[in-house]
């Protein structure tokens, strides 16, 4: 019994190293004075300095942040309206949509992107930051939709009616009802989209040029070779998004745990 | 002596630091129908879990057969267990479920046919081998999980509030076909309720728990007529329990008066709770009878009137009479002596109603 | 005003950018320039992208996406199946560290794997102190390999781990009782009721793996092409735009048609939704 959580710790801690391994490499050699990895030359902050005085990494950032805030804030408001309509369509309306929505999350990146890519050529816009920001804005409403919808549906039925019966005007229905019992699908629908949007590399590389974010700058840093500039900048995403996630995870299993203590 | 086939001793089981049970004591005869009867968190079902093999008492024996069976898993017992949520195998149908546990013993094939159509037979569910498990109504998954128990023979069938998810008629139709399968097949149960109706109509022996601990061991008629004290009395069938005194053997005092009753053995002026079963009071015309008192309601139940008389400020009888009478009306109430229950002071509080709601939620 | 209403925007913008795009490569792949620079309609770009060169890329791709997907299953499930044991709680840390590389971008990790293959790193090192001097360890296709099953190793396991948790524990008792072993339990219980999150990382790993196009460039070089980084080329390089749209709708209908296939099989499970 004993060998057995022994093997299957040591098992776990295998495929750990393997999925972590490259990745902590990268964060200790982006703190190396030397510009080889492999060879420890000393520590020093040298190409965090660096990669803050970089033009172009830094306004690749700045580039990242801003769609990916904008496209989530403008998928959050479009996604959650939608599902709502969704919500109340017919049966039949309803799984055609639904079947709509899919569409772009099983359709390979590499085709979205040169889908819009060949509208924004086709309606002769010129790529670069707006074209960005309304690709990204696309590939995230249906993830805002499906965050949203399983939330209407564990909604009790007749809310939305109640409301109306006792002389609530519709807008304000949905704004003082309807809202706040979805409010944690939008909530996960929001940092979906986000992390989407920072994470995008394919749809991105097609529908923009001139106006690069990270994953562009990086792929053509990468393809010219190890720049120590890139470890430091992979260490400094690394690290701010497990601390980010470790946050999510934590409080929401914290959450889970309270309701199961309760629910004893 | 051996007879017994089940002997758990002095079982006590914690959960998180909270005992589940506490002392327990309790032996099954072969062929016997017990019921293990109490509220919700009264430990039946951990009783249940550890005669299964789920669970592992904290400390005490069990015994099968005179072995003791704490270590050997549950896969290497000769019971088996109908669950509640009946647990049925979603992607097999209804013949593979029945037929799992003889698939694992590697019977033969033309065997395991044969036996599932008996077992399929038996609870009435013949021609139904292929159907997809979720596509049956409640009460057919309910008898093909007591179908795919049964399959394997085992000597004693552990039911865990099998009844709890039917609807009431449907309920009593499987209670009869129950206890029916029982005797025919002779095999032992041992059945979890919180049903203290179906604890009756069914049991051999009705085992009353409370908070970890076995308050009485009888006969479903011992137990209804002679509960053991207010808590058994107040779960079995309903109750009026009202503080009296024992002046001597034989006569008892409450609600202002003094009664014949058929009790003794109690200290002289002993402090009491007596309990009156609402079925044994009688009422009177006016004047008549014990006790002197105004209907304040009346309810129809069916099959008799539920009436609430006041007899003082502070004491309301509830009286079940199959004669109807108006509400406001002056009567008397008739109690015979051997309706008299004479209780001492129950050491056990009384689940409160807030108790068993709760209870009741973390049930559902 | 109908509620449905509420989706008006939606369906506007999608029709837009969804639709009306798609539309576009069909158009493109359906026609060619002609010399005074029109489109004319033509079959010549399908009857090209069934050419041996380009199906043998396309087999290529397909051989290995599966080799890294059955990879990704083979070490994922135990990982599953261990997370799933007695010994560890739900949504402990240890099971939000498997998860959590998927969220950090496919480039950067991509990257870092490079940094450990290339000549002068980590793993040359490494191996060096077993004697193993100068192993050709990128620019070939078992570094594709490689970096597909490191990319897409949490998308294995997360699908399977979800399925395998929602197994109630009742069936694993009802299966004891009735005299099931654990390996019983496994073959008879457990591992039927996981194959739904199976199919879920099996799509999950599959489909983007095929598709890829940048993880072949950076690992693979530019002898190890894929079906993506072929795509790629007719637009930025060949500027075939017309042949890039024929290539696109030949790689979007055989993953369309695959993942609904997919999906029956799945049943309607939430079809592996990452939270």
């Amino acid at each position: 019994m004993k060998l057995k959580k022994l093997l299957q710790r040591s098992y776990l801690g295998l495929v750990l190293v393997f999925l972590y391994a490259p990745i902590a490499t990268l964060i200790i050699f982006s703190f190396n004075s030397g510009k080889t990895m492999g060879k420890w030359a000393g520590f020093s902050f040298k190409w965090y300095e660096q990669l803050f005085r970089d033009p172009t990494l830094m306004q690749a950032l700045s580039t990242t942040l801003s769609v990916a805030l904008l496209s989530a804030l403008v998928a959050t408001v479009i996604g959650t309206l939608a599902a709502i309509g969704i919500h109340s369509m017919k049966r039949r309306t309803r799984s055609m949509v639904e079947t709509l929505t899919y569409i772009p999350m099983l359709n390979p990146d590499i085709v979205t992107g040169i889908s819009l890519m060949l509208l924004f050529l086709f309606a002769q816009v010129s790529l670069g930051y707006g074209t960005l920001l309304l690709s990204h804005i696309t590939f995230n409403i249906p993830y805002v939709i499906f965050s949203v919808l399983p939330k209407l549906r564990q909604m009790p039925q007749n809310l939305y009616e109640a409301a109306l019966d006792l002389g609530c005007k519709p807008a304000k229905a949905i704004y003082k009802i309807i809202i706040p019992q979805i409010m944690p699908g939008i909530v996960t629908g929001a940092i979906f989209a986000l992390t989407l949007s920072i994470d995008d590399f394919v749809v991105s590389y097609f529908t923009t040029q001139g106006v690069n974010n990270l994953s562009i700058a990086i792929y053509s840093m990468a393809r010219r070779g190890i720049s120590p500039k890139i470890n430091a900048l992979s260490a400094i995403i690394f690290v701010s998004i497990v601390t980010l996630l470790l946050i999510v995870n934590i409080r929401s299993s914290r959450a889970q745990n309270e309701k199961e203590k309760h629910a004893r | 002596m051996a007879d017994k086939i089940i002997d758990l001793v002095n079982i006590t089981k914690s959960f998180d630091g909270e005992k589940a049970l506490d002392g327990v004591n309790l032996y099954v005869r072969r062929k016997e129908f017990v019921t293990l009867l109490g509220p919700s968190g009264c430990g039946k079902t951990t009783l249940l879990r550890l005669i299964a093999g789920f669970d592992k008492p904290d400390s005490g024996d069990i015994l099968f057969e005179g072995e003791r069976i704490n270590d050997v898993p549950p896969y290497k017992r000769r019971v088996n267990t109908v669950f509640q949520k009946y647990s049925l195998f979603p992607h097999m149908n209804v013949y593979d479920n029945v037929a799992f546990g003889l698939n694992i013993k590697k019977k033969d094939k033309a065997f395991i046919d044969k036996k599932v159509k008996e077992m399929l037979e038996l609870v009435n569910l013949a021609g139904f081998e292929k159907r997809e498990v979720e596509s049956l109504s409640g009460g057919q998954q309910q008898r093909i999980a007591i179908a795919r128990a049964l399959v394997n023979e085992p000597e004693v069938l552990l039911l865990d509030e099998p009844l709890a998810a039917l609807d009431l008629k449907l309920r009593k139709e499987m209670q009869l076909e129950l206890k029916k399968m029982q005797q025919q097949l002779g095999i032992t149960f041992v059945f979890v309720t919180h049903d203290q109706e179906e604890a009756l109509t069914m049991s051999d022996t009705v085992v009353v728990m409370n908070k970890g601990h076995i308050v009485q061991i009888g006969t479903p008629v011992d137990v209804y007529n002679e509960p053991i004290n207010a808590y058994v009395a107040d779960f079995i069938g309903e109750s009026n329990i009202l503080p009296g005194v024992m002046h001597a053997d034989y006569r008892c005092s409450f609600a202002g008066r003094e009664f014949v009753c058929v009790d003794g053995g109690f200290m002289k002026d002993e402090n009491v709770e007596i309990v009156l079963r609402p079925e044994d009071l009688d009422i009177t015309p006016e004047g008549k009878g014990m006790l002197q008192g105004v209907v304040e309601s009346i309810l129809f139940m069916g099959v008799h009137y539920e009436i609430r008389v006041r007899i003082n400020d502070d004491l309301v009888l509830t009286v079940h009479s199959t004669d109807a009478v108006l509400e406001g009306a002056r009567v008397g109430i008739d109690i015979e002596p051997d309706a008299i229950h004479v209780m001492k002071l129950s050491d056990m509080p009384l689940a409160t109603e807030e108790e068993l709601e709760v209870a009741a939620d973390y049930e559902a | 005003m109908k509620r449905s209403y509420f989706a008006a925007p939606y369906l506007l913008w999608m029709s837009l950018f969804i639709l009306v795009p798609l539309g576009i490569i069909v158009y493109y792949a359906m026609t060619a320039v002609s010399p005074d620079g029109s489109f004319v309609f033509t079959l010549e770009n399908l009857v090209k992208a069934f050419d041996p060169l380009y199906m043998g890329i396309l087999g290529r791709s397909v051989y290995l996406a599966l080799i890294a997907t059955i990879l990704c299953l083979l070490i994922g499930y135990p990982v599953a199946l261990i997370l799933t044991s007695k010994n560890f709680k739900k949504g402990s840390l240890i099971v939000i560290l498997f998860v959590l590389p998927m969220w950090m971008n496919f480039l950067l990790r991509t990257y870092a794997l490079i940094n450990i293959l290339d000549s002068g790193g980590v793993m040359h090192q490494f191996l060096g102190l077993f004697g193993i001097e100068n192993p050709k360890l990128l620019y070939n296709s078992f570094a594709i390999i490689l970096g597909l099953v490191y990319n897409y190793l949490p998308f294995m396991i997360l699908p399977i781990h979800s399925a395998m948790s929602k197994i109630d524990g009742g069936l694993i008792e009802a299966a004891e009782d009735l005299g099931a072993n654990s390996w019983n339990v496994f073959r008879r219980v457990r591992f039927p009721l996981s194959l739904p999150g199976v199919i879920s990382g099996i799509t999950m790993v599959f489909m983007p793996a095929v598709t890829t196009f940048a993880v072949s460039r950076l690992l693979g070089g530019s002898n190890f092409m894929m079906y993506g980084d072929v795509i790629e080329n007719q637009f930025f390089f060949m500027r075939d735009w017309h042949f890039g749209a024929t290539l696109s709708l030949v790689m979007m209908i055989l993953m369309l048609a695959s993942s609904f296939l997919f999906r029956k099989y799945q049943g309607d499970d939430d079809g592996g939704v990452l939270w």
